[in-house]
């Protein structure tokens, strides 16, 4: 079965009208939290996948975004569409000031950096007094209006996620595909050879990092209007990590890979938290994660490119399956 | 073209370059010889911005270049090809040398597919490889496409360092007589070399180090015919 390059569309085309025949607001929520996450992971996906560069502090950008958007609204009566577009903003400004320093790291030592700025803005998250509202967070945040109309149900929202995240995605695809999309890629495969060959790659890998970062803001700033109401506990260092996993998971380095990463992960913790109770009654929460995180080793294991490289199983031609280890 | 000034270069606690002084002309092909460990690679690293002097001056073109970027070294018209080629395994021919015009895409856009088609001319053997992954290229290959992706940077002066090294000696004599014709387009060539024997045939003049400091330096026409260099510095040349 040859995969044609409409797929792709097709694919996207299908996400978005199920949902909308099934009328469901479970499915609805999941789907757009899977779009807000892989909102976010697109732009780790850059910053790891093509760059190369690690980070463990991207829960930090996220609950930024999120927290940035609660509070222009709720403290400073700011209206929803200026407060989201703060949201994008202010991580973008932060990863600018922190990336100028962080970036000069390599490998774990940079990973290291991202993971302790990540935790920092958990612990102002939850020592913030009034303005963040503690670990109790903050309620009452309005939801998103732009132009008078109100996304306050979830199908109008999870239209909207999925709408945004088709836009970016196209934008992305542009990006991965232009030069600066292939010097990134020469950054990741050698920091020494990039600069012989003229680029300049402490700046472009801080406009990834930074980019990675608006997505993020971006991603927290529509969580906050979704839920409309923000705490510290979706942006600990666990988020960070299972937004690295969703990234690792999906393929890094591929188009396709944050999307799915995001979908087997959340997905899976849906699916397992159903589907345990019935095979083992009684069973705590304990036998998820066990049960999670075997699945998730077997899949790399046997799956290590990410489930981007699974294509290839449908490719007839003994050839594509050596290139598109390299996609 | 080039005038190097009292250069000392420290990696760590190693001296590997000592007090170093010379000159290259333009449209010269210098060969730099000595044995593992000399300072060669260093020297050119130095030359292209990986590595920053502890004293002296690199004098390029009027301007001294010793505390510029790497990158800042490539837009001014210096391309080094390293020792392992460091070609970008994962991505095609075509993207490798489109990579070298990195710097030069807003201002040369239209040249740039016009100097892409003269780098397949020069080398041949790429020709119809264009979008084959560059990690799936023999040796050989690599090296011209390394070499290619030097000259997309438009070079005035290329600094090659080792372009011999684990070659067939067919090949390795097709990348000596390009290196001719690139002098001969007027590219200023300083080429680091373990094969003097190739280095020699093909250089104008030749520099050899030892031990960080420049031991002799001439015309490589005079290093052939003087056996007691040949003897001290180069071991057995067969020319």
């Amino acid at each position: 079965m040859k995969i044609s390059k409409y797929s792709g569309l097709l694919i996207a085309l299908m996400l978005l009208a199920v949902p909308l025949a099934a009328q469901s607001n479970y499915l609805y929520s999941i789907l757009i939290v899977i779009g807000l996450y892989t909102l976010l992971v697109h732009g780790l996906g850059i910053l790891m996948g093509y760059a190369g560069q690690v980070s463990f502090g991207h829960a930090a950008f996220f609950g930024l975004g999120g927290y940035t958007a609660a509070i222009l609204t709720t403290k400073f009566a700011w209206t929803p569409l200026p407060a989201l577009l703060a949201s994008v903003l202010l991580p973008g400004i932060v990863a600018a000031v922190i990336g100028r320093q962080t970036l000069k790291l390599r490998e774990l030592y940079l990973a290291l950096a991202t993971l302790g700025f990540g935790i920092l803005v958990h612990i102002i998250f939850n020592e913030g007094g009034e303005l963040t509202g503690g670990p109790s967070g903050i309620s009452g945040i309005p939801h998103l209006a732009i132009g008078g109309f109100t996304f306050n149900n979830d199908r109008d929202f999870y239209i909207l996620v999925w709408v945004l995240l088709v836009i970016l995605m196209t934008g992305i695809k542009n990006l991965i595909h232009s030069r600066t999309g292939r010097a990134l890629c020469a950054i990741r495969e050698s920091e020494y050879a990039a600069e012989n060959a003229g680029i300049d790659c402490a700046l472009l890998k801080l406009q990834a990092f930074i980019f990675s970062a608006l997505l993020a803001g971006l991603a927290g700033g529509l969580y906050a209007f979704y839920v409309t109401f923000i705490s510290p506990s979706p942006f600990s260092f666990h988020a960070s990590v299972q937004f690295v996993l969703m990234a690792v998971i999906g393929g890094l380095g591929t188009f396709w890979g944050p999307l799915l990463g995001s979908m087997v992960v959340v997905a899976l913790s849906e699916v397992l938290r159903e589907v345990v109770p019935l095979i083992i009654p009684n069973a705590g929460g304990e036998y998820q994660i066990i049960i999670y995180g075997v699945i998730l080793v077997v899949l790399m294991i046997y799956q290590p490119g990410g489930l981007s490289g699974i294509k290839r199983y449908f490719r007839r031609n003994p050839n594509n399956i050596i290139n598109s280890s390299s996609e | 073209m080039l005038e190097i000034k009292n250069l000392d270069v420290f990696h760590s606690y190693i001296h590997a370059l000592k007090d170093l002084s010379f000159t290259v002309k333009e449209g010269e092909l210098v060969a730099v010889l000595g044995a593992n460990g000399a300072g060669k690679s260093t020297l050119l690293g130095t030359i292209a911005g990986l590595y920053r002097p502890a004293k002296g001056e690199i004098i390029y073109r009027d301007e001294d270049i010793s505390k510029c970027s790497a990158e800042r070294i490539v837009r001014k018209g210096i391309s080094l090809i390293p020792e392992n080629r460091e070609i970008f395994g994962t991505l095609s021919v075509r993207d490798n040398l489109l990579l070298g015009a990195f710097h030069r895409y807003r201002k040369d856009k239209t040249t740039i597919q016009k100097d892409l088609k003269e780098i397949l001319e020069i080398f041949p053997a790429l020709k119809g490889r264009e979008k084959d992954l560059a990690g799936s290229l023999s040796g050989g290959l690599q090296q011209m496409l390394a070499i290619g992706r030097g000259l997309m940077t438009n070079p005035r002066l290329l600094l090659l360092d080792e372009p011999s090294i684990g070659l067939a000696p067919l090949v390795v004599k097709e990348i000596m007589s390009i290196l001719v014709r690139l002098k001969a387009s007027g590219v200023t060539i300083i080429l680091v070399e373990q094969n003097t024997q190739s280095a020699l045939k093909v250089a104008d003049s030749a520099l050899i180090i030892e031990r960080g400091r420049i031991a002799h330096m001439g015309n490589s026409s005079e290093v052939i015919a003087d056996s007691s260099i040949r003897e001290a510095y180069l071991g057995r040349v067969c020319l």
